[in-house]
């Protein structure tokens, strides 16, 4: 029998039971798309999050004075150490080639003033690198100028509600703003949405590191953001991190450094993990899909019984009869896997129109997998009907016997 | 062309063992117009099927144009079957989703000839048959005398050299069974081997040589003379 002939003689019987094949497509289709669905839903969280880790910057490194004990206590963020970090420490770093820049942070609470108004905000002193470093956008102006860090100036980049809060609709690039008793000009304005992970920086002021140390009188950094070269490269910066400052605090290791990519990539792992168990729950509705082929099937030979015996008094071979059947069964299984992925595809689209913050989309092992086991599940489950077609003695057959 | 030697077929039925076929040995030529008839429980449809490599005898020799059919495998019998021999039913058996041209199409499908040449052949069977206008027809749409003649040109189709009936005409009128009868005897004529399985006696009488069984066993085997 040839491939086409085979193809369409399986085709004809399919359509020749129309409700039974569309029920049957139905189950198998449902059980294609909640795979593929869940799976996009399951990586869309996934994407999720590593997206927003990823706007806290990339091949990050966060160093801060002092050291962790596994001693217990709170992690020292805030914490007083007999030795600070500071902007020499911090150039030094500079010297490793696997650091690509690093941005020196102060941080601290001021109040700031344009005309009468005053809010009490938090001044964070950096320099030109921590805009691209943190991944913050622009929205007017200018960001910090490309400045030896060492020197001071007398410019501020703003952020965008302490900008509404301040000078609400006035033009604001080139106005002088007061923090405590200095004057800066502001000469930027973040971006909106300049938030990663509940630290908002629409309420912020930055200023050239060397002027906040000044301003708050102190030379100690808050934490040094490094960036290392690439991914590969951070194990290197950590330890030639470490070694340069201990190197300068006289061999003491005092200072904690956290990479960003180990706990982006556990949450990456969990969230993974999560997908596949969700679309494997789902793959489980494939295989009842399967087991309900096997019973159309077995209902299908139990009622062309004599078109089997018919077949074999023509001339049709055992091997012939399973191959019917089998191809029939697959055919059932491949169309209602191809409807699924349809179904899928609208669904998936319906989600992105009504959650277009979403990052959805199906992993393209979802609907792969899902095809592949929807066949195998009509191959497999097609076997025992075809088989019983095939065994069918031709006389008993056709004689209804 | 046909040598059944001492062939037997049993069935067992609770634990009786029942002799469908006993000892029946026969031979029969190219081109032989054979009728066989009896009883009902005689054996005669179990030779057909015999005859038809549709069952297996328990005993004995069949030779099938010099091919010894007994120690063959199943797939080895489906070949022979489908090169040698056309069957023609009681029940017609054709398949009701297909149309009459695709019911007759289908032991080339089975076979993998090719389309342009089965379309083809088709046409041919069609034409002789006086069923060209009925090609697209499904068989719930035709008479009881055309569904036969769709089965007998299906059974011709492979240009077989042995065509078995079994009660060809017992699902139909009068009228239509004498021109089913009439239309098997022109393809007797053209030199196929015709055997046909009937109660009704005056189709029996029809064919040259006639074998009236009993029991499993060969009652009597009559040949004309004139033929």
């Amino acid at each position: 029998m040839r491939l086409p002939d085979l193809l369409a003689f399986a085709g004809r019987s399919l359509s020749g039971t129309r409700t039974r094949t569309v029920m049957m497509l139905l189950a198998m289709s449902i059980g294609v798309a909640s795979v593929v669905v869940l799976t996009a839903l399951g990586e869309g969280a996934r994407r999720y999050v590593v997206g927003e880790f990823a706007s806290l910057g990339t091949h990050l490194l966060i160093m801060l004075p002092g050291r962790t004990e596994t001693t217990g206590g709170a992690p020292p963020l805030f914490g007083e150490t007999p030795r600070d970090l500071t902007l020499d420490d911090a150039l030094a770093l500079l010297r490793e080639r696997s650091i690509r820049r690093i941005a020196p942070l102060t941080v601290g609470n001021a109040p700031v003033s344009f005309g009468s108004r005053e809010r009490e905000v938090t001044v964070i002193g950096a320099t030109h690198d921590f805009f691209p470093i943190r991944h913050l956008t622009i929205g007017s102006g200018q960001a910090l100028p490309a400045i030896d860090p060492q020197r001071g100036a007398t410019v501020a980049v703003i952020g965008s509600g302490l900008r509404r809060e301040l000078f609400g609709s006035q033009q604001v690039l080139g106005q002088w703003v007061r923090i405590n008793d200095r004057r800066f000009r502001v000469i930027g304005v973040i971006g909106e949405g300049g938030e990663s992970l509940g630290q908002n920086l629409d309420d912020m002021i930055v200023i050239p590191v060397a002027s906040a140390q000044s301003l708050f009188d102190s030379p100690s950094l808050f934490r040094i953001l490094i960036e290392a070269r690439s991914k590969d490269d951070i194990a290197r910066a950590k330890q030639a991190a470490r070694e340069i400052i201990r190197q300068r605090h006289d061999g003491e290791d005092d200072v904690t450094i956290i990479t960003q990519d180990a706990l982006l990539s556990t949450f990456d792992k969990i969230l993974r993990a999560l997908t596949y168990t969700v679309g494997g729950i789902a793959a489980i509705s494939l295989a009842v899909a399967g087991i309900l082929i096997m019973n159309v099937m077995l209902v299908a030979v139990s009622q062309r019984v004599a078109e089997i015996g018919l077949m074999k008094a023509l001339g049709a071979s055992r091997g012939q009869v399973l191959r019917i059947f089998l191809v029939e069964a697959v055919m059932l299984a491949a169309s209602g896997a191809l409807t699924g992925l349809l179904i899928a595809a609208a669904g998936i689209g319906v989600l992105r129109h009504l959650f277009p913050a979403f990052p959805l989309s199906a992993p393209l092992w979802a609907p792969l997998a899902a095809v592949a086991v929807a066949v195998g599940a009509g191959l497999l489950f097609g076997v025992l009907p075809a088989r019983r077609a095939a065994r069918l003695d031709p006389v008993q057959a056709l004689t209804g016997r | 062309m046909i040598v059944l030697d001492r062939i037997e077929r049993d069935f067992t039925v609770g634990d009786e063992t029942v002799h469908a076929l006993d000892q029946v040995s026969l031979e029969f030529s190219v081109g032989d117009y054979v009728s066989v008839m009896g009883p009902s429980g005689s054996g005669k449809s179990t030779l057909l099927n015999v005859l038809g490599l549709l069952d297996r005898p328990s005993g004995g020799s069949y030779r099938l144009q010099g091919t010894e059919t007994t120690t063959l495998s199943e797939e080895g019998r489906a070949a022979l079957r489908r090169a040698h021999i056309g069957f023609v039913f009681q029940a017609f058996h054709l398949i009701p989703r297909l149309t009459a041209a695709d019911n007759i199409a289908l032991p080339m499908v089975l076979a993998g000839v090719a389309p342009k040449e089965r379309t083809q052949r088709v046409a041919e069977v069609l034409a002789s048959l006086d069923l060209a206008d009925r090609a697209h027809h499904r068989p719930d749409q035709l008479s009881g005398g055309q569904r036969q003649r769709v089965a007998i040109a299906r059974a011709v189709v492979m240009r077989p050299t042995l065509l078995l009936a079994d009660e060809p005409t017992g699902n139909l009128d009068q009228h239509a069974g004498s021109e089913v009868i009439a239309l098997i005897e022109q393809l007797n004529a053209g030199g196929i081997t015709l055997i046909v399985v009937t109660h009704d006696q005056a189709i029996g009488r029809r064919a040259r040589r006639r074998i009236r069984m009993v029991d499993g066993r060969i009652d009597s085997d009559d040949t004309d003379e004139a033929a």
